[in-house]
């Protein structure tokens, strides 16, 4: 089942090459949330754009984006968005718990049918971390952002999700060539 | 690389997500504990990441330019009539601001007028967004030996924006008057009526707690309040506007959801910082 490691590590050049597909998703997952806090005029990207990659990437390459990565993700997402800290790491910790769970079911769907259940999981997330703020801050904070996040975070998944398959098909290949 | 087990492999494997849920609880109590530590972790990612920040900002820049220039040159004809008339308009005030001018000029010589002094600024330009879905504030990127300090006042190039609440060595946080923590006192200009507006993460912020007798008209300018030592009185803020619910509501001046290069005053003041700024600011050094 273990997809990242086929081969005998059997030269420096191959191990090289699996360590950078094993760690693809995490660095560019980062580095998208690096990316969505130049400022656009649109709050709540940030948190937007991290549940897609989590998302996608706990579904078809759960080997690379195991619990601790998730965490990480969680934490960069907190300090780069000042929001109070934990709320994006227990959010991305159980949407990443949830797709792992369900994950033999949703892996054989179509596009439409994933994009209809990240929907659900965009809008739980809302929730939580609209919960969570509310309790950190112990004043209920009002409901449009965190809408506002849900919208971007529903209409970010079908353009990254796109690409990041597309990258998930090539390394498939690769995998199977070697 | 330590070689395990296999059951014991997926023993751990399954055990770390609780384990990791249970610790992102404990980030939240940590959080709420050490705030100062937080504070001191985000700011070194902030300088950490700053220049790339930066860097990043020459294309995404150069994207809302084209944007913007395209919306111009489809409005250019309505545009210009419009600037037509402010013109127009603009120049009676120029010569009533002149004409005031120099009468402001003869009085004060006559009084024998100490003039406050002109306070220093320096300006930072805006790299990322700081506030994430329920706060209201922006990341300055700030040279390595700058002077920014807790409590500067951050103004664009029209008007009020918010206060400067964390430093770090290579960026500043810029609490923007519109998140929902930001209280600033003001004086309705017509009036000389003090009130407070009180951020909401909306566009405008409220207006609160205006004495009795004084309803704030629409219309009526804004402007700082020297109360509680923590602004400069009359700097530009917004105009007065009712909303339709019927609250009243400052409009700023600043074109808040498109800073890009914002001036710091320092004037030297020492009152209150918002809730969440721990430290008191740090006083202006001696020349």
């Amino acid at each position: 089942m273990a997809k990242g490691r086929p081969e005998p590590p059997s030269g420096f050049t191959r191990r090289l090459d699996a360590a950078v597909r094993g760690g693809f998703p995490a660095v560019s997952t980062a580095a998208l949330l690096v990316m969505a806090a130049v400022p656009v005029g649109m709050p709540g990207l940030i948190a937007a754009a991290a549940l897609p990659g989590v998302f996608f990437w706990t579904i078809f390459r759960p080997g690379s984006m195991p619990p601790p990565v998730v965490f990480a993700l969680g934490l960069l997402q907190d300090l780069l968005s000042f929001a109070p800290l934990g709320v994006g790491v227990l959010t991305l910790l159980l949407v990443h718990g949830l797709a792992l769970r369900w994950r033999d079911v949703l892996v054989k769907r179509s596009f439409l049918a994933v994009w209809l259940v990240f929907c659900g999981f965009a809008a739980g997330a809302a929730g939580l971390a609209w919960g969570l703020t509310a309790v950190l801050n112990w004043q209920s904070p009002p409901v449009m952002p965190g809408l506002l996040q849900l919208g971007l975070a529903v209409g970010l998944y079908p353009a990254l999700a796109w690409a990041m398959s597309r990258i998930h098909r090539i390394m498939r290949r690769v995998e199977g060539a070697a | 690389m330590i070689r395990l087990s296999i059951p014991l492999r997926q023993a751990l494997a399954r055990l770390s997500l609780p384990v990791l849920i249970a610790a992102a609880f404990g980030t939240m109590l940590l959080g709420k504990a050490d705030a100062l530590l937080v504070d001191r972790a985000r700011m070194a990612l902030a300088d950490a990441l700053a220049p790339i920040w930066g860097a990043l900002q020459e294309p995404v820049g150069a994207v809302r330019g084209a944007v913007r220039e395209g919306q111009h040159l489809l409005a250019l004809r309505e545009e210009n009539a419009l600037l037509r008339e402010e013109n127009e308009r603009l120049r009676r005030w120029q010569a009533t601001a002149l004409a005031l001018e120099a009468e402001n000029a003869l009085l004060r010589r006559q009084l024998a007028w100490v003039p406050d002094p002109a306070p220093a600024f320096r300006t930072a330009r805006v790299v990322a967004d700081a506030g994430g879905t329920y706060a209201r504030a922006v990341l300055l990127a700030a040279g390595p030996n700058h002077s920014v300090r807790k409590g500067q006042i951050a103004l664009d190039e029209r008007g009020f924006v918010g206060r400067v609440t964390e430093v770090g060595s290579r960026s500043a946080r810029v609490l923007l008057a519109t998140d929902i923590n930001s209280r600033i006192p003001i004086v309705l200009e017509g009036s000389r009526a003090r009130a407070i507006m009180v951020g909401n993460n909306a566009a405008r912020p409220r207006l609160q707690h205006w004495p009795e007798g004084v309803v704030p008209r629409e219309g009526d300018r804004v402007v700082t309040s020297a109360e509680a030592n923590a602004f400069p009185a009359g700097l530009p803020v917004g105009v007065v506007r009712w909303s339709e619910s019927g609250a009243a509501e400052v409009e700023l001046f600043a074109q808040l959801d498109r800073l890009d290069v914002l001036r710091l005053f320092d004037f030297g003041l020492s009152g209150i910082l918002p809730p969440e700024a721990v430290a008191r600011p740090e006083p202006r050094p001696r020349r």
